[in-house]
């Protein structure tokens, strides 16, 4: 196991940021924390990263122990917060330099491991971290926790505030390095984006709610989903909400996701009941259930 | 030590990078070191002086014309009442006001007593305590000639010899404030700027969150910290240099002793000061909350260097306060060093309770630096 997590917990003050969290990551594996913000995702990473003691449980990463073997994890894992946390008065090479030598490495000898991502930066090597994109301060930070080699990759929300080319670009990234044997641990509050994990963990309120791999969890899901559609989106939610055999009701896209109590639904009746609401250009129509919706459902 | 050479590569980069704090760090402290030596004096000049005369007599004339010619006194009014004269006092016209008593020529011709009276203005109790001893050596100096020039000769030699105190003021025989005030001001701006700068230097890593991504490398705890303060070493002996330089070039200032034993002092005592200012930074979240923390201590430690308002003359229980103050020590020894060419066994006491504060300053700030919560 290259990250091992057993009956974890941790309070601030009145918080109780994570309680009694357990969770098991393979080596080599793409592992996902998915939640809302609040979730509990960046103190399980600090507890991971050895920031931040637990006050009860134990935790390894990369066969050893996050409280007595604290030192070895420092040298084998890469930490990216989420907030952009390199010297934005140095340039990029600079803060590449400055992360190699303080690992005890050089740039030319882990090269081939971050080459994929650097090289897209490199052309502004002489600029100044703080003068980045959002997507390059990304890439950067991904090469700085990489330039050691690590064997475990934490990314606390690595996508939050990038837009959504770079996103994928980065979850392209991701997915090559994970090929070169580095496992990854990362969060996420997006749900599209837990899809292309391994495994998933939902997580809520500093409890996991469910872990399994993506394609899993949406089968749990009990019963079908109807993605509703008609001219006027909030009367739709109110008018569904009200339905009689509603179970749930919630915004997506430009559809309303709509579960039944029934096993099955019946369009024609639930479109008169519409109609009758004031709604028009009604559309109904079964979907496949997404992560999202898994998420919507447990969290209830 | 690699590691510890680079992040002091790191460090000077983005001393040398910031465009707003280098002006701050080197500008600024040399700016007040030269305006500061100017206006810091305990010298009191251009009192103004008014009298009310009551006698008119060639005597009391004498008397005025003594003022006048003093240059602290600019002799201004001559108030026709007391009335007059306490109106102009009250409207801050006026700083102090001689009353002449009506026969004042006649009763001293006839070797009676006779008073003159003076108002003060001690809204500044200070100033008012030097004036005073102005006004009254101005009075001895006119009493004695008017005993001699009244008294008939034949009672002049019998007349008691006064006797006349003539001080010797050692180490600044000129009695010049600027020689005392310069090493104490250079002292003040050395240990600002470094206290502010290593106080908020490390604070900065944590409100930009790089401390946090520093925490989960290798680094060891001693790299960092050496590697974080080193540069504001250097920054304090630079400082000090140039200070020394000034204070050699514009003011002239005596340096009878040894300049290598002051840096050798300078050297401990930053330490003390990089201690504190690691410190400081240990226990504060954000570079305003360092700052704040910083210039509480440091003004306490000005006021009670002794730069300004004497420690001797401080309430037993603020003495042994002082003991506290760094600065104190650097005052003292800048000032023994430079103005009396103290050795090196002449500061050595001060110099171990210097190292002692180093060494119990930098323990506690490296104790309460913790990369873990």
């Amino acid at each position: 196991m290259s990250i091992s997590v057993k009956n974890i917990s941790k309070s601030f003050k009145t918080v109780n940021a994570v309680k009694d969290v357990s969770f098991e990551v393979k080596e080599g594996e793409l592992f996902g924390l998915i939640g809302p913000d609040g979730a509990g995702k960046t103190t399980i990473f600090r507890i991971l990263t050895t920031l931040l003691f637990a006050d009860k449980g134990t935790a390894t990463v990369a066969g050893f122990d996050v409280i007595e073997d604290y030192k070895e994890i420092r040298n084998n894992v890469g930490y990216m917060p989420g907030r952009f946390s390199l010297y934005q008065d140095l340039t990029v090479e600079e803060n590449l330099t400055f992360f190699a030598t303080i690992f005890g490495t050089t740039i030319e000898e882990n090269y081939d491991l971050i080459k994929d991502i650097y090289v897209q930066i490199e052309p502004f090597k002489k600029r100044r971290a703080g003068q980045l994109s959002g997507g390059m301060k990304q890439k950067l930070a991904l090469s700085c926790a990489l330039i050691h080699k690590p064997k475990v990759l934490f990314l606390d929300e690595p996508t939050t505030g990038v837009d959504p080319v770079s996103r994928k670009e980065f979850w392209e990234m991701l997915k090559r390095l994970q090929q070169k044997g580095i496992t990854i641990l990362v969060s996420t509050p997006y749900m599209d984006e837990a899809a292309l994990c391994d495994r998933i963990a939902l997580i809520q309120d500093g409890k996991i709610l469910q872990i399994d791999d993506p394609q899993e969890i949406v089968k749990h899901f009990p019963t079908t989903i109807y993605d509703i559609k008609a001219d006027n989106i909030y009367k739709l939610l109110l008018a569904l909400k009200e339905y009689k055999h509603s179970y749930s009701v919630y915004p997506f896209g430009e559809f309303v996701h709509y579960t039944d109590k029934r096993d099955a639904i019946d369009t024609k009746e639930l479109t008169l009941f519409l109609k009758d609401k004031g709604l028009n250009n009604i559309i109904i129509q079964p979907t496949e259930t997404t992560i999202e919706d898994t998420f919507m459902e447990l969290a209830k | 030590m690699n590691t510890i050479l680079y992040i002091i590569q790191k460090e000077f980069r983005q001393i040398f990078r910031n465009k707003g704090m280098l002006p701050i760090i080197f500008i600024l402290p040399l700016l007040q070191l030269l305006i500061l030596s100017n206006a810091a004096t305990f010298e009191i000049k251009n009192i103004k002086f008014s009298y009310i005369d009551n006698d008119k007599t060639s005597l009391s004339r004498v008397l005025i014309e003594k003022f006048d010619a003093s240059t602290y006194f600019h002799v201004m009014t001559d108030f026709p009442s007391i009335k007059a004269a306490n109106v102009a006092m009250s409207k801050g016209e006026v700083d102090v006001i001689l009353e002449i008593p009506r026969n004042f020529e006649r009763d001293l011709s006839n070797q009676k007593d006779t008073d003159l009276s003076i108002t003060i203005n001690a809204i500044d109790g200070a100033a008012a305590g030097v004036q005073s001893v102005y006004i009254n050596q101005i009075v001895q100096s006119f009493n004695k000639k008017v005993k001699v020039s009244l008294l008939p000769p034949s009672d002049a030699i019998n007349i008691p010899k006064d006797i006349v105190t003539i001080p010797s003021f050692w180490y600044n025989n000129t009695l010049n404030y600027k020689t005392f005030m310069v090493p104490g001001i250079l002292v003040l701006l050395v240990t600002m700027i470094t206290l502010f700068l290593s106080g908020m230097n490390i604070v900065r890593e944590k409100e930009i969150g790089t401390l946090e991504q520093m925490n989960v490398t290798p680094i060891k705890k001693y790299q960092f910290i050496i590697g974080k303060l080193f540069p504001f070493w250097i920054i304090g002996f630079v400082l000090l240099t140039i200070g020394l330089i000034i204070a050699k070039v514009v003011f002239n200032t005596p340096m009878i002793g040894s300049l290598g034993l002051i840096y050798f002092y300078t050297a401990i005592y930053l330490l003390v000061i990089l201690g504190m200012g690691l410190f400081i930074s240990n226990f504060t979240d954000t570079q305003q909350q360092a700052m704040f923390i910083a210039w509480f201590f440091i003004v306490i430690f000005i006021l009670m260097s002794g730069l300004f308002t004497p420690i001797e003359s401080m309430p037993y229980w603020a003495q042994i306060l002082t003991e506290f103050n760094p600065i104190k020590y650097f005052v003292e020894i800048m000032r023994m060093v430079m103005l009396k060419g103290s050795s090196f066994i002449d500061i050595l006491p001060l110099l171990i309770k210097t190292i002692i504060y180093a060494v119990i300053m930098n323990g506690l700030a490296v104790w309460s630096y913790k990369k873990t919560n």
